[in-house]
């Protein structure tokens, strides 16, 4: 992982003293080790705070859409899943290609600080990564763990570690990354879909009251990057709607998913983010699932340009109802 | 504030029978907003009308909502009436209280208490209506006739006679469609050759029609008055201004395996060819799949002959773009596909034909020369037998629900030439009824049986199997409640007639309605039958319905007066109900332009200021409203909220809904 790291950061080096990049986009670190935070570096002596290791989950691409409306290039730092929210923004014209370089990263999976709290292991100083076996320091003494018994639920559901198509231009990779099975990552809501609507309900229930309305899961989705949220838009009939209070957050979230159904790479950014740790990503999930069966296998994102099942009529397409009719 | 009139129309007893007006207009005046609330026997009527008019000056109005029948019946008369009144004809809104309500329900209370609620939520929208003002679009003073069959061939002739210029487009070589195969007509004899090509002459002949046979329809755009309509003119591979039509070619060629088409495949023709003597354009053809030049680059004989050096083997599929003002969808019909009914053992036996096979047979331009010989052994058949609604009035999912309508008659004709023809032959007719309404129909029908003593069975037929050279016809006779079994030369089938099927494609070009048969839906079934519900697109001939030659004809002509009248405007009202983009929350994103199915959203980039001297350029959507036709699409498409539709503003969706769902 210090390879890649120092790989890295030679390359943003390389890029700014070529006057390619004029900033870079990357994780800093935080006040705790394992609280990297995305960050823009200007000058090459900031660059000592760059980091890159098992805790770098976030997704940088979002920050490309306020970037790329500066003057100047920026060089961003794409793990594969990101590289299909990025091709997702450049669909949306959200993102001016031009004034981003892009380098597509290694990525074996990040690691969820909660999950390693969760096995008693405590004051995280430090992190050993040698391929699956991740070494924890603490201040009383060192925990070997699995990778995966750690990592981010978005990170345990990859959907797969393939570079979005034309999205970097050039990659750094040390080691072959693992295939993906695409479908593993629709078990929980198959199991959701065999509940009876009541079970179902009651599970959503149960999940959605935890909601704060802190509105992480909106600011941190790349695919909600409008300049007025219809949350906020008094105007728009939606804001008293979110706000029911006979089951808060219900509306808010269900409004949220499917204002990005079809355009969400499931990034898994949504759930990551939540202080209450609700499953949000199950309800995108239950889309893609559905859109995937409806009009075909479709991932969001994996081709900039390409036009997206939900606003795209051909006419093979699926009549309203038919899917119930064949009992599906 | 509003001032709101609510009329409530009692529709003679349509309304009234049902639902308690007096006590829905009572209701309704206590609603917020509303000043006066009425309710009268006929509000379309005169005294109606003017009732509205004089409760608008009265009670200084600013809106009314009248609750009557369906806003497609007289919508546009309440809005007149509005507009005369010195009201907004956009300030009008229509509570659908007959269609959506009394016709319905049987329940009195229940009818009356969701006749307040609809009457509640147009109260609701109209409170959020604004004024709107319809603009001016020019139209384009030509007409495009899709299909070159009778239907199409009259609607264009109309037209052209009229002044406007007309483009026919045509699938196969030739126009002509299925009448030119048809031997005779009902219910005069007449032939229909006869008849028809002289027709088709005037439409080459004439200085306003442009033939653009061996054509599809590739993409629409556009709307009323202004359709762009992109053309595919498939490689014929053979030069149309060159060709004389001479047929030396067709001689020459030494493939001679296709099957003839226009003969319903009963015989064989050249791989170049002239589908028939009097095609129109008279030139010739090649089919990729049979020319040994095309397939293996080895021949070339019909090039060698051809004296105005007409072939070009490397011909392409060009493309054109055309402008026109009206759509005139003129597809037609074809024979269904028996696949489901083996019972008549169709597929198994030659001598099983369609009717339009027996068209054929009997033709002097057919394969047999006009003499009638079975397929099999091309013996003269002794006994036929005919069977009736193949197909037609199934409601085993096997068939057609409708009836073709044209069999019954055919039947009758086919039986009478061949009795006439061949007076040794026996003719039996199973039948379910025999439907002849229609001038000198019934009289034809009973000369049929009467003079020319042909044997009607009423019953259908279970089995139809060989033995022999015979064909044993296994059905009941129910009037002598006994079964029988008819040993057979020769078995007709009038199996049941569809829409051409490419008529799918089309109709979804131009977002022209369908029913569940593939026929398209006219605007009104009885008040306008030759409209689609689309404006500016037209139905003529059997795209619509089953129809024989005189009911398409005179279709065909209602439909080129209605295209008249839309070409003799030199402006259109455009529709104000169209959507806008709000530019301050606009994201530029693209998804609205994907979705719009008239091309109506284009992208500009538009400076905005940010306030503190910045400014900032910005991708927003901006729609053409002369293009966009109100559809909403892009309203629902949009994830911020920036679209929205004048007159069906979201905002009034939501107060309608909501109307609706509050207790």
């Amino acid at each position: 992982m210090q390879e890649l790291e120092n790989l890295m950061i030679k390359k943003a080096v390389e890029l700014l003293d070529g006057g390619v990049v004029d900033r870079v986009i990357g994780w800093k670190k935080g006040e705790f080790y394992y609280d990297n935070t995305p960050a823009t570096f200007y000058k090459k002596e900031e660059l000592n705070d760059f980091v890159y290791n098992g805790f770098c989950g976030a997704n940088l691409s979002k920050y490309l859409v306020a970037e790329s409306k500066k003057g100047g290039k920026v060089l961003v730092f794409l793990k594969p899943c990101d590289t299909y929210s990025f091709n997702q923004l450049l669909t949306e014209k959200r993102i001016d290609r031009d004034k981003v370089y892009t380098v597509g990263i290694e990525c074996r999976g990040h690691l969820n600080i909660e999950s390693i709290r969760a096995r008693g292991i405590e004051g995280v100083v430090g992190l050993e990564e040698k391929g699956d076996e991740v070494t924890v320091k603490t201040l009383y003494g060192d925990a070997k763990l699995k990778r995966g018994e750690v990592m981010l639920e978005k990170c345990l559901s990859c959907k797969t570690k393939k570079f979005a198509h034309n999205a970097c231009d050039e990659t750094i990779v040390l080691h072959e990354m693992p295939e993906e099975d695409p479908n593993k990552r629709f078990s929980m809501v198959i199991e959701l879909e065999k509940m009876t609507p009541d079970e179902r309900f009651a599970f959503w229930k149960s999940q959605l009251s935890k909601c704060i309305r802190c509105n992480a899961c909106r600011n941190v989705c790349p695919a909600c990057t409008c300049f007025k949220c219809v949350f906020d838009n008094p105007d728009s009939g939606i804001a008293a709607k979110a706000n029911d209070d006979r089951f808060e957050e219900k509306l808010f979230h269900i409004i949220r998913s499917f204002h990005v159904a079809g355009r969400c790479t499931d990034c898994g950014e949504c759930s990551r983010v939540c202080p209450q740790n609700i499953p949000l990503h199950l309800l995108n999930r239950k889309y893609i699932k559905d859109i995937n069966e409806l009009y075909g296998e479709y991932q969001a994102g994996a081709e900039a340009g390409s036009r997206a099942p939900l606003v795209d009529f051909r006419e093979e397409d699926i009549n309203p109802g038919e899917n119930l009719k064949e009992g599906k | 504030m509003q001032r709101i009139g609510v009329f409530v129309c009692w529709c003679g007893n349509n309304i009234a029978a049902t639902v308690d007006v007096e006590r829905v207009s009572e209701i309704l005046s206590h609603e917020y907003g509303v000043v006066y609330s009425t309710n009268y026997q006929f509000m379309c009527s005169e005294n109606g009308q003017q009732l509205i008019k004089t409760a608008i000056k009265e009670h200084n109005l600013t809106g009314i909502v009248v609750c009557s029948c369906s806003p497609r019946m007289h919508e546009a008369t309440f809005r007149k009436t509005a507009e005369a009144a010195g009201l907004n004809p956009y300030m009008v809104e229509i509570a659908n209280i007959r269609e959506h309500c009394s016709w319905i329900h049987k329940d009195r209370e229940e009818a009356t208490a969701k006749a307040v609620i609809l009457g509640r939520t147009a109260i609701a929208k109209l409170l959020l209506n604004t004024p709107l003002t319809a603009g001016e679009v020019g139209v384009t003073k030509r007409a495009l006739v899709i299909g070159g069959g009778i239907a199409g061939i009259q609607t264009a002739l109309d037209i052209a006679e009229a002044g406007y210029e007309v483009d026919i487009v045509e699938q196969r070589a030739t126009i002509g469609g299925r009448m030119a195969q048809l031997d005779k007509t009902f219910p005069t004899l007449d032939c229909s050759a006869c008849i028809l090509t002289p027709k088709m002459v005037d439409c080459a002949q004439s200085e306003k029609i442009d033939i653009l046979a061996y054509s599809e329809v590739e993409e629409v755009k556009g709307f009323v008055g202004n359709f762009t309509v992109k053309i595919r003119r498939k490689a014929r591979y053979v030069d149309e201004t060159k060709c004389t039509g001479c047929g030396a070619c067709m001689n020459a060629c030494p493939s001679k395996k296709g099957l003839n088409e226009f003969n319903m495949n009963l015989n064989t023709r050249p791989a170049i060819y002239i589908p028939f003597a009097q095609a129109i354009p008279n030139v010739a053809v090649i089919d990729p799949e049979q020319c040994l030049k095309l397939k293996t680059g080895k021949c070339g004989l019909c090039q060698r002959k051809c004296e105005v050096g007409a072939i070009d083997y490397t011909m392409q599929d060009t493309f054109i773009e055309r402008n026109y003002g009206a759509i005139v969808v003129a597809t037609g019909f074809r024979i269904s596909d028996l696949k489901y009914f083996n019972e008549y053992g169709y597929a198994d036996n030659k001598d099983v034909i369609t009717s339009l096979e027996l068209e054929r047979l009997m033709n002097a331009a057919g394969p047999t020369g006009g003499t009638l010989l079975r397929p099999s052994d091309k013996k003269h058949p002794k006994v036929i037998t005919f069977i009736q609604c193949v197909g037609s009035r199934d409601i085993s999912g096997c068939g057609k629900p409708y009836c073709s309508k044209i069999c019954c008659m055919y039947t009758a004709k086919h039986a009478m030439l061949i009795r006439e023809k061949y007076p040794d032959t026996e003719v039996h007719v199973f039948y379910i009824d025999i439907r002849t309404p229609g001038k000198n129909y019934d009289e034809f029908y009973r000369r049929a049986v009467e003079q020319y003593g042909v044997d009607y069975i009423k019953g259908m037929v279970g089995k139809v199997y060989a033995n022999g050279d015979k064909l044993m016809v296994q059905g009941s006779d129910l009037l002598n409640n006994e079964q029988i079994t008819i040993e057979s030369d020769l078995v007709v089938l009038a199996a049941a007639i569809e829409p051409e099927p490419s008529v799918r494609r089309i109709a979804t070009m131009l977002s022209a309605s369908i029913d569940t048969n593939n026929f398209l839906t006219e605007a009104h079934a009885k008040l306008r039958p030759v409209e689609s519900p689309t404006a500016g697109v037209y139905l003529s001939g059997m795209c619509q319905g089953p129809k024989d030659i005189p009911e398409t004809v005179s279709q065909a002509s209602a439909c080129a007066a209605k295209v008249i009248g839309l070409l003799a405007k030199d402006k259109l009202k455009s529709n104000p109900c169209v959507s806008h983009s709000d530019e301050m929350m606009c994201n530029g994103c693209g998804t609205c332009a994907n979705v719009c199915p008239y091309g109506a959203i284009t992208y500009i980039d538009k400076e905005f200021r940010l306030g503190g001297g910045k400014t900032e350029t910005r991708r927003v959507a901006s729609v053409n409203e002369a293009v966009c036709q109100g559809c909403g699409a892009c309203t629902v498409a949009c994830p911020s909220g920036a679209m929205d539709l004048k007159g069906f503003a979201n905002k009034q969706i939501m107060a309608e809904v909501e109307s609706i769902c509050k207790r």
